[in-house]
């Protein structure tokens, strides 16, 4: 049984006010542990060479088929995969748990790399609803406009996108970040738990509605702020974090980040134990 | 769930039936109950252009009750003879299936809420369309079945909108597919995907005020909804903004005149839908690979926000 009682809980982020970016979990200290992360495989992961590459062309394929076709190509070694023509099509690179250099010529359809662990994906084109759902590490670019429920419950990782995105981005989100270009719809970080979102340009009403933790930071015009969601104040490792991070996801870089808002949760609302439920049966 | 789509040509016209056939079929995953296509074909724009069923497709899946066939040819032989004492003259019929007719009509229809009510008041028809130029054709069926069922890919116009339906609140019958017409107003039609929840408070306002509402879809209320405040003097852009306050639910819809194209988003942005924009085409759908089916290439794609309305003209 972990004792949770021991665990070393200050960390920077902590400081900067990201109150759960270390987390306390059994499974989630062995999983995101760079000391055992050697030691965790997925079942059914390949050993793959990034300077081994192929192209797909899924034109004439359904996402089924292609994903699969994905699956077949790692197996083989390939590390480096561009995909063709995917037009739009739904549930596209679903489902990799595994390293993988990933690039898409076009655009996805809703749910596209939905429930990845691990891989490394660019997007020369827009995505639809639900990009990246579930995201647990790894990181997605998008080079143009991403739909509604961008990044919904995302675990870890980097999501980022240049362009604008719909509603509800991050909504219920548990980790990572979340980078936007240009502007974001209504509902932003909606019941985010935690992790970072960062918004460049405008976002619509409701901000951070019931959030229960996390941070939002936004460099444009607010619509308006959800229920419990409010100011906190911007510190110097705040503009320092942004600036990194702007930089290695190549958005933004000149961006005036001293100039950005900072949203936290007013904890009002707050009835949150920082446990999954699945970590607390650990607990037990 | 429900798919809808809708794309307008600016300063050409196009292959509109067998574009909106395309786009509907890609969506046919979100509901193939019924499919309806609202299209703004080339015209001379001399006669009247009357859509209108007799009779319900009580075909495999339908919720509508068997009637005896004879009772069409009754019915339309009443309308015929309706027709004909308002002094218009049909100059040309199509009967495509049992229960659905197409008449050109020469009459100067001035007042075309009376002349609807005359012809409506003729039980079991009902009027789907009226105009110079739109034709509503709805029926059961996913979008290539009805498009084949009534020769819809030859269609030549300037735009069109449509509607791949999931049946949830109401029957699975034409009277209850969309495209819905914005009664009384000549060209009008409106899809919608969502759910409206202040239905009935609306629709008893509007009844009281002369509207007539033919289903019990909710979907229904935003044509009358609209056209209502058209009769009030509004336009159709400031009809459509108003909607974002006067109903309630959640919706992405799209409305269609003689010459115009418009979508409206909820301000809670729950209902999908993806834009394409360029200076000679304006598609939309529910989903990309609405747009996909006549855009095959890359192109620049973008979700309205929430509150969002946009009008654009041919």
């Amino acid at each position: 049984m972990a004792n949770l009682k021991n665990v070393t809980k200050k960390t920077k982020a902590q400081e900067m006010g990201m109150h759960t970016e270390v987390l306390t979990g059994r499974t989630q200290q062995k999983f995101f542990n760079p000391d055992e992360a050697e030691n965790f495989y997925y079942f059914g992961t390949y050993d793959v060479d990034f300077n081994k590459r192929t192209d797909l062309d899924v034109k004439d394929m359904t996402a089924p088929e292609a994903n699969k076709e994905i699956d077949n190509l790692m197996s083989q070694g390939y590390g480096t995969i561009v995909i063709k023509n995917p037009q739009g099509k739904h549930s596209l690179g679903v489902g990799i748990l595994n390293k993988l250099n990933l690039i898409f010529e076009g655009s996805l359809g809703y749910f596209g790399m939905g429930s990845c662990d691990g891989p490394i994906v660019r997007i020369n084109g827009r995505v639809g609803w639900s990009c990246a759902e579930n995201l647990m590490a790894g990181k997605v670019v998008i080079e143009k406009n991403a739909g509604s429920c961008f990044g919904a419950a995302i675990r870890g990782g980097d999501l980022i996108c240049k362009g604008s995105v719909g509603a509800r981005t991050g909504i219920d989100m548990k980790g990572g970040t979340i980078i936007i270009g240009g502007d974001a719809g209504a509902f932003t970080g909606f019941m985010m738990q935690r992790g970072r979102i960062i918004i460049l340009g405008d976002v619509g009403i409701n901000l951070g509605d019931s959030m229960y933790d996390g941070t939002i930071f936004v460099g444009g015009e607010i619509g308006s702020y959800g229920s419990d969601a409010v100011d906190s104040e911007l510190t110097s490792s705040d503009q320092d974090w942004l600036k990194r991070k702007l930089k290695v996801a190549e958005i933004g870089e000149n961006f005036d980040v001293s100039k950005m808002k900072k949203i936290v949760a007013g904890k009002k609302l707050w009835n949150y134990d920082n446990l999954e439920p699945t970590e607390k049966k650990g607990a037990i | 769930m429900c798919g809808i789509a809708g794309l307008i040509h600016r300063g050409k016209s196009s292959n509109v039936g067998s574009e909106l056939q395309g786009m509907l079929q890609a969506l046919k995953h979100r509901g193939e109950d019924s499919t309806g296509y609202a299209l703004y074909g080339d015209t001379d724009g001399k006669h009247f252009i009357m859509r209108f069923k007799v009779g319900e497709n009580v075909g495999e899946g339908s919720s509508s009750v068997m009637e005896d066939v004879s009772v069409y040819d009754e019915r339309k032989k009443i309308v015929d003879q309706t027709l004909s004492e308002l002094g218009a003259k049909v100059v040309k019929e199509e009967r495509t299936l049992p229960y659905s007719l197409r008449y050109e009509i020469d009459y100067d229809v001035k007042d075309l809420l009376n002349f609807s009510q005359t012809i409506e008041s003729i039980p079991g028809v009902e009027i789907l369309s009226m105009g110079k130029s739109l034709e509503v054709i709805k029926d059961l069926g996913n979008a290539k079945a009805v498009c084949d069922r009534y020769s819809l890919d030859k269609l030549i116009g300037t735009h069109a909108i449509g509607h791949a339906r999931m049946a949830t609140e109401s029957g699975v019958d034409i009277k209850s597919a969309h495209p819905f017409w914005g009664y009384p107003f000549s060209d009008v039609s409106v899809v919608h995907n969502g759910q409206l929840t202040n239905y009935w408070n609306n629709r008893r306002a509007l009844e009281n005020k002369g509207m007539r509402f033919m289903s019990e879809c909710d979907s229904e209320l935003i044509a009358v909804y609209i056209a209502q405040k058209m009769r009030e003097g509004a336009s159709l852009e400031e009809g459509m903004k108003d909607s974002l306050t006067g109903l309630d639910g959640v919706f992405t819809y799209f409305v269609a005149t003689k010459d115009s194209l418009g979508m409206a988003k909820d301000t809670m942005a729950a209902k999908p839908l993806v834009l394409y924009e360029s200076d000679d085409l304006v598609a939309m759908g529910s989903e990309e690979i609405a747009i996909r089916s006549v855009l095959p290439q890359e192109i620049d794609t973008y979700d309205p926000f929430d509150g969002e309305v946009k009008v654009w003209r041919i």
